[in-house]
Order: structure tokens, then sequence, then C-alpha cells
């Protein structure tokens, strides 16, 4: 029985790796900002803030982990449910659960590729140095926080149509990074933006990261936990209605 | 027992009345077609009888139980029409894949060949023509060793050549004792395969029977006539304004 759900999970990450258009943006788009900004611009720290190689580690890495799993759930689901493929399973024995499951899995595996590439750019480039219970902490942070974006991933994914899905994505993605402090940090986010980053997931998991790695952060992590926890939830919610709706969708 | 039942089955979307009260056996053994237009109800029976959907009112069941259990999907399998299939996976990987969600699958080796496959097995699905890719979701319908079989028009697009394998291939799995239920809009391949027709007009059955009782009861010596006859015919089915 859990073979099943092993065999799903070793042929959607097989598929998902074969699949250039996810695999590589994926994991390339975060490391190639990593390099300018971390790595070009940055290795110097001023006088009252950390270099940034070591800062914009925790603010890329949630850049990658959200994009890891908002494409593979987004894009995804989508795509397959939208052009049948889902259908075929949904009639097939195979336990529903098994195919969320695979796709988590897949997400949370890139996850872990993106940050183990930052990570290891950033201790080579970087002069990034810190004992290993912060390495191991700041990426299994990371990591775990893949887990709202899956869910707001498969929220757009039973909604978006299959054409329209990247671009949903997108929309979405982008101004969550933006907004939530990844690419620029929170302290010098205007002050508009600054007032509704505490709304958006992106933001509560880069403050994690971002306390773990010792850098100045607003809130406490049980808070950031909590919230990210509810956005989980919320999601999930959402994503659950687009399933219903599904359902009843017309045939002839 | 039959392997599949349809009772005064009804489906709604909102206003419109997709199935108005159906009742369809399929037996064991049995090669069962649905002919009928586009928006007839077809796909819609399907659904019902595949779990993918309730029906408004009346009952449906597979091999007793009902479509969307364990127990029915464990004993079927099904040929739906698919706009796409993930493309990076090789055929064998899809086909393994679909096996381990059987209990009793056939072995890989078997299902391979009984599909026609065993040549581009290794070939990543997006690589395939458009008949292997046809040939591939029949693999992934049989490859559980189901006692029934679901084929939602599937030869579209094929060329004779495919078409006719396609046909052998089906008349084989009906010989081993398999039922299969056929929507189809060619009617020759209903006519070479099934033991009996059901023709569904604006969500009724207007007509079963054997090939050549569709013909008889549409007046024609030709099915397609008997079919437009039937499916025409303002005597059978009341016309909507």
């Amino acid at each position: 029985m859990s073979n099943v759900y092993l065999l799903e999970a070793k042929m959607e990450f097989l598929k998902s790796l074969r699949m250039k258009m996810y695999s590589l943006s994926t994991v390339i788009f975060p490391a190639m900002f990593y390099c300018f900004f971390g790595l070009a611009m940055g290795k110097e720290g001023s006088k009252d803030s950390m270099p940034m190689a070591r800062y914009l580690l925790a603010t890329y890495g949630a850049f990658g982990v959200m994009g890891a799993s908002l494409f593979a759930f987004g894009v995804g689901v989508a795509v397959e449910r939208g052009l049948g493929w889902l259908q075929v399973k949904r009639a097939s024995p195979m336990p529903p659960a098994a195919y969320f499951f695979a796709k988590a899995v897949v997400s949370l595996s890139f996850a872990a590729i993106v940050v183990a590439l930052l990570f290891g750019l950033g201790a080579a480039f970087g002069d990034v140095r810190m004992p290993l219970w912060q390495w191991l902490g700041i990426g299994g942070a990371l990591i775990l926080g893949a887990i709202p974006f899956c869910a707001l991933g498969l929220a757009i994914g039973n909604f978006a149509g299959p054409n329209s899905a990247p671009g949903t994505v997108n929309m979405i993605y982008l101004p969550l990074a933006l907004c939530g402090g990844l690419w620029i940090p929170f302290q010098f986010l205007p002050k508009g933006i600054q007032s509704i980053a505490p709304f958006l997931p992106s933001f509560h998991l880069s403050q994690i990261a971002l306390r773990i790695l010792g850098a100045p952060v607003q809130g406490t992590v049980i808070g950031h936990v909590e919230a990210l926890v509810a956005f989980t939830l919320i999601f999930a919610g959402i994503a659950w209605m687009g399933q219903m709706r599904e359902r009843e969708k017309m045939y002839g | 027992m039959p392997v599949a039942e349809l009772h005064a089955v009804t489906k709604n979307y909102g206003e419109i009345a997709a199935l108005r009260g159906i009742d369809l056996a399929i037996e064991p053994g049995e090669v069962v077609s649905l002919l009928g237009p586009n928006g007839a109800g077809k796909t819609t029976a399907v659904r019902i009888l595949l779990g993918l959907m309730q029906p408004s009112s009346g009952r449906a069941e597979v091999f007793g139980h009902p479509p969307a259990s364990r127990y029915a999907r464990l004993r079927r399998g099904a040929q739906l029409q698919v706009a796409r299939v993930p493309e990076t996976l090789r055929v064998r990987e899809h086909i393994q894949l679909f096996s381990s969600y059987y209990e009793k699958p056939l072995p890989l080796q078997e299902t391979l060949a009984a599909a026609g496959l065993v040549d581009v097995q290794n070939r990543l699905f997006g690589e395939l023509s458009g008949g292997q890719k046809q040939r591939v979701l029949f693999a992934l319908a049989i490859c559980g060793n189901p006692g029934l079989l679901f084929l939602d028009e599937p030869t579209v697009g094929l060329d004779v050549e495919a078409r006719r394998a396609l046909w052998a291939r089906i008349r084989g799995f009906a010989k081993r004792g398999g039922s299969v239920l056929l929507t189809t809009h060619y009617l020759d391949e209903a006519d070479a395969l099934s033991h009996r027709i059901a023709v569904i007009h604006r969500g009724l059955i207007v007509a079963e029977g054997t090939p050549a009782e569709i013909r008889k009861l549409g007046a024609s010596a030709d099915l397609e006539d008997a079919f437009l006859a039937i499916t025409g015919n303002p005597n059978v089915v009341e016309e909507v304004a």
C-alpha cells in the first residue's frame, strides 16, 4: 500500500526533473538572483547590518522554496486537471491522497535542492560561515516552509485554467516575494508595503529563517509559525472549494 | 449478474437535463456500444459509471458496488479522452505506476505486448506518434487485468490500420471474458465490435439491440442511416422548441 505512494512520488519526481521548464527555472532563478545581489554586489556588511551574502541566503531561500511549490502544484494541477489527466487518475484505483502526496514530495525535494545550492554558493563564494545547527535550522525551516505554498499552489491549480496557470502563479508569486521582503529587506520596504507584509505568508517564512540566521526580525518565531499554519488551512480550504466546484462541472 | 448497471438514472446540470432516466446493463463478456450525437449524454453516463459524478436520481452499480468504491475501481479499467498526458515519463514508467494501483496487475511485459508497445517501452510519452499514445492509454486501462473496460472514443484520430489493430485487442479482451462499454462516433466500429448497441439521444435511450436489430429499427441496411433515422425521428423523442 505504501509502495503506491512511494512509486507515485518517484514517478512525479522523474517527470518534474525531466520537465526543463520546471526543474531548471525553479533552481536557476533563485540562484541567479542570489549571485547578482548576494555575491556580486554585497559581500561586505555596513556597520549596522549583516553581509548581504548572509542575509539574502534566508530570503532567496524562501523565494526558491515558494517557486518550487507554487509551480509544482499551481501549474501542475491546473494542467493535469484542465486537460483530462486527473480524470484518468481519479477513475483508477489510485488512492486520491497519493496524487497530492507525490506533488508535495516533489515540492519539498526541489525546495531542498534550491536551498542546498544557495547554501553551497554562499559558503563557497560569499564567505558565509555558521555553526552546523544554524545551517540545518535555516535549511529545515525553509524546506518545511514549502507546505503553506503547496496549499496555495493547490488552490490556484484547482481554479486556474491550464493555459493561464503559469501567468496566474507568477502574478501571485512575484508580488508575494517583493512585498514579503524577499528581494528587498523588510526595513527598506516603503511604509505602505510594510503594513501589508504581515498578511503575506512569504513575510512570515522569511522572518523565521532570518531569526535563526540572527538578523533583526519582526515578531516571534511562534507567531510566524502560527500565521503559516493559519495560511495553510485557509489555502487548503480554498483548494477544497475548488475541488467541489470541479466535481459538478458539465460534460456532454 | 450484470457487471455494470444504471437504473432510472437522471442527471441535471442546473436547468439542463443531461440524462432523463436511463436503464442500462452490461453482462459479463459483453461488448456494449453507446452511440449518440454530441451532447446526447454518453459521456455523462460513462462518468457516472466511473464514479466521477453522482447521478441526480436513480442508481448506478459496478460489480454490485457503488462506482466510486475501491471494490469497483480495482475491477475496472478506463480509457478516457485526454487532451494531454504527462509527456516526460517513459511508456514503461506510466504502465508500472498504473499497475501498482491494482491488486493483481498483469505482468509489465504482458501489458506491453497486449497494447503493442514492446518496441517503444523506453520512449518518453511526448516522443510517441498519435497512434502509440492511444495505445498507451489503452495499456493503462488494461494493465490492472480488469473485468470491465470503459473505452471513451478510443480510436479518435487513428488511421485505419491502427483502428483495426485496436479492434482486435478489444475483441481479444472480450473473448477472455471481459466486458466492455464503448462510446464511439464511428458506427462501423460499433457494428464490428458490439454484441449490443444502445442509442442515446437527448438524455434517453431511444433504441437498444444487436447491430442487426438497430438497422431494422431504423429501417435501413446501413447502420449510419438507421442511426440518423432513430435520432432524427420526432416520434421517438419529443422535439424541444
